[in-house]
């Protein structure tokens, strides 16, 4: 299993009028997240007015990228691999209105838990060897 | 050449996917795979010519570079830091391969080349990938035939491949649900390089044999691993009748011919009535998809004499299924011959608004011979003056040049209908 960030743009998250389905519609789905075990973690951010960005001495308000779409939110998950991952990824209500994006997670940190990798280099972090597929969950990142 | 080069190039164009498919099984690292199949290629020069040719120079292939990456991995099981191991099913995994497994018994081939075709990697990279793992050419030889330096084309190969192992993109074909989806981004692939190399985008020659070879060689493939599947028998019959027409594109002085004045006799009969076949079975087999539908408009094209209205009724059903601006602008040459030049001209200027086909330089083209029919060849030669401007090819700049300089000379005959050359319907 490897880690998968998903990423959300959607494309009016500012506009009031959509709020009530939207939102139904993202608690389904993340309802199906948490019944499948595929969730690691979830954040919804506030809109793009609440943004403030630092780049070097320099604060501005707003996001950092001058973009239509923001990220509104993401949340990442644990897949078998990129087809699986996309497979969850597809089911987001954002798709059909603006986008997501899929990331590979390289390495996360949580203070008070053992911090995993799943990226390159570490081979016995991201999957086991020819034989065993996993057998043993010795693999597997820590949740 | 001596037997047992042409045994091993022979065997390198018909079984290196095979091959390369099954270690990959093994090592489940395209890199290493990629290693071990290339020696077994060497060892088979050397052997052979000791030994003999081997009954079957695939399963000698496969069990040599197959036995190489087990000595490998033992050899450096914790030696260098490698990529992530590709995720393979473990169905395919427990399967060891025949000794004389046949293409349809072989999901491997197929996985492989679902794995470069992936939709998460680039086309870019997808087609040079496809050319690296599936076709075996060297890199090298890839960046010459997309006009880019080695390093760069290497530097693409090794980031597609490094995408594949740490986003874990799988080395499987996909599930029925997905399999639609992805073997469109496959058949694309092969088109795309088809049609990079039947008309190259640049430069001085017209063709590149090259990429059309490589490309009929993976259609024929695919046609094996997947011999149900009608689109992909369509995109082998498209690029079958679009080859077959190879010899007779140019003259003796390099210059391209349209269709309506190439010499038949030059024509790939054979192929075209294989094309025929697999098209008829097509067609016969329920509704067609998009490349069923391009191969019988390519077909028919081929006939003499053509069957304009047969074909207008192809092209709506194919605009109906995908409605791209370049198959309108092509719909407007049968148009012409059922409907009059004046019609489709009506039809071309409404596309002339389409900012897709902006820059396209087949839209100026055609409009110059339908202008120059109605007799109105300053136009017609305005027109091709623009197409002139917007061609990158040479031979198809001389080819627009001599049409430049005839509606100047007003030299038009109304009375011999002339068909452009149909770059890709």
């Amino acid at each position: 299993m490897a880690q998968y960030a998903v990423l959300l743009y959607p494309r009016d998250s500012a506009d009031p009028a959509r709020d009530a389905a939207d939102t139904a519609a993202h608690q389904r789905h993340s309802d199906e997240l948490v019944a499948s075990g595929a969730l690691v973690g979830a954040f919804a951010l506030t809109p793009r007015d609440m943004a403030t960005s630092i780049s070097g001495d320099t604060i501005t308000d707003g996001p950092f990228l001058d973009a239509k779409e923001v990220v509104a939110g993401f949340y990442v998950i644990e897949a078998a691999d990129l087809d699986a991952a996309l497979a969850i990824a597809q089911r987001c209500p954002a798709v059909h209105n603006g986008g997501v994006e899929v990331r590979p997670v390289a390495g996360s940190l949580t203070p008070g838990m053992t911090t995993t990798g799943s990226g390159t280099g570490a081979s016995s972090a991201g999957g086991s060897g020819p034989g065993g597929s996993g057998a043993g969950g010795s693999g597997t990142p820590q949740r | 050449m001596t037997d047992v080069e042409s045994a091993v190039a022979d065997a390198h164009r018909r079984e290196w996917a095979r091959v390369l498919a099954a270690t990959v099984r093994v090592t489940r690292d395209l890199d290493l795979a990629e290693e071990c199949v290339q020696e077994a290629y060497a060892a088979a020069l050397r052997q052979w010519a000791q030994a003999g040719l081997p009954d079957n120079p695939a399963a000698w292939l496969t069990t040599t570079a197959r036995r190489r990456a087990v000595d490998a991995i033992r050899r450096e099981q914790t030696a260098r830091a490698r990529l992530p191991l590709l995720i393979t099913s473990e169905l395919l995994a427990a399967s060891e391969p025949s000794e004389s497994c046949t293409a349809a018994e072989h999901p491997d081939a197929l996985a492989l080349i679902f794995t470069c075709c992936h939709p998460a990697l680039s086309q870019d990279a997808q087609t040079a990938l496809t050319l690296r793992l599936v076709c075996g050419v060297a890199t090298a030889d890839i960046a010459r035939s997309f006009l880019v330096s080695e390093a760069t084309m290497a530097a693409r190969i090794t980031r597609a491949k490094k995408k594949i192992a740490t986003a874990r993109i799988p080395y499987r074909v996909p599930g029925p649900a997905e399999l639609p989806g992805r073997l469109r981004s496959v058949l694309a692939v092969i088109h795309l390089l088809f049609t990079a190399g039947h008309t190259a985008p640049s430069g001085p020659a017209l063709l590149r044999a090259d990429l059309v070879d490589q490309a009929m060689a993976l259609a024929e493939l695919l046609s094996e691993l997947m011999p149900a599947d009608t689109e992909v028998r369509g995109l082998h019959a498209l690029l079958l009748v679009t080859d077959a027409r190879r010899a007779a594109r140019l003259d003796g002085n390099g210059r391209l011919v349209r269709l309506g004045d190439q010499d038949r006799s030059r024509w790939d009969m054979t192929a075209l009535a294989r094309a025929h076949d697999l098209i008829v079975g097509c067609l016969r087999a329920g509704p067609p998809g998009r490349y069923v539908l391009q191969a019988a408009i390519a077909s028919l094209y081929t006939q003499d004499p053509t069957d304009w209205t047969q074909l207008l009724t192809l092209y709506d059903r194919l605009l109906a299924l995908w409605p791209s601006p370049v198959v309108a602008l092509n719909r407007t040459v049968p148009l012409a011959m059922v409907a009059g030049p004046a019609a489709a001209l009506t039809e071309v200027g409404r596309l002339e608004q389409d900012s897709r086909l902006a820059g396209y330089q087949y839209l100026p083209a055609i409009k110059a011979d339908l202008l120059a029919r109605l007799g109105r060849t300053a136009e017609a030669a305005d027109a091709c003056r623009l197409a002139f401007t917007l061609a990158a090819n040479e031979a198809e700049r001389a080819f627009l040049a001599d049409q430049i300089a005839d509606y100047t000379q007003l030299s038009w005959q109304p009375d011999q209908p002339e068909q452009p050359e149909q770059p890709d319907p």
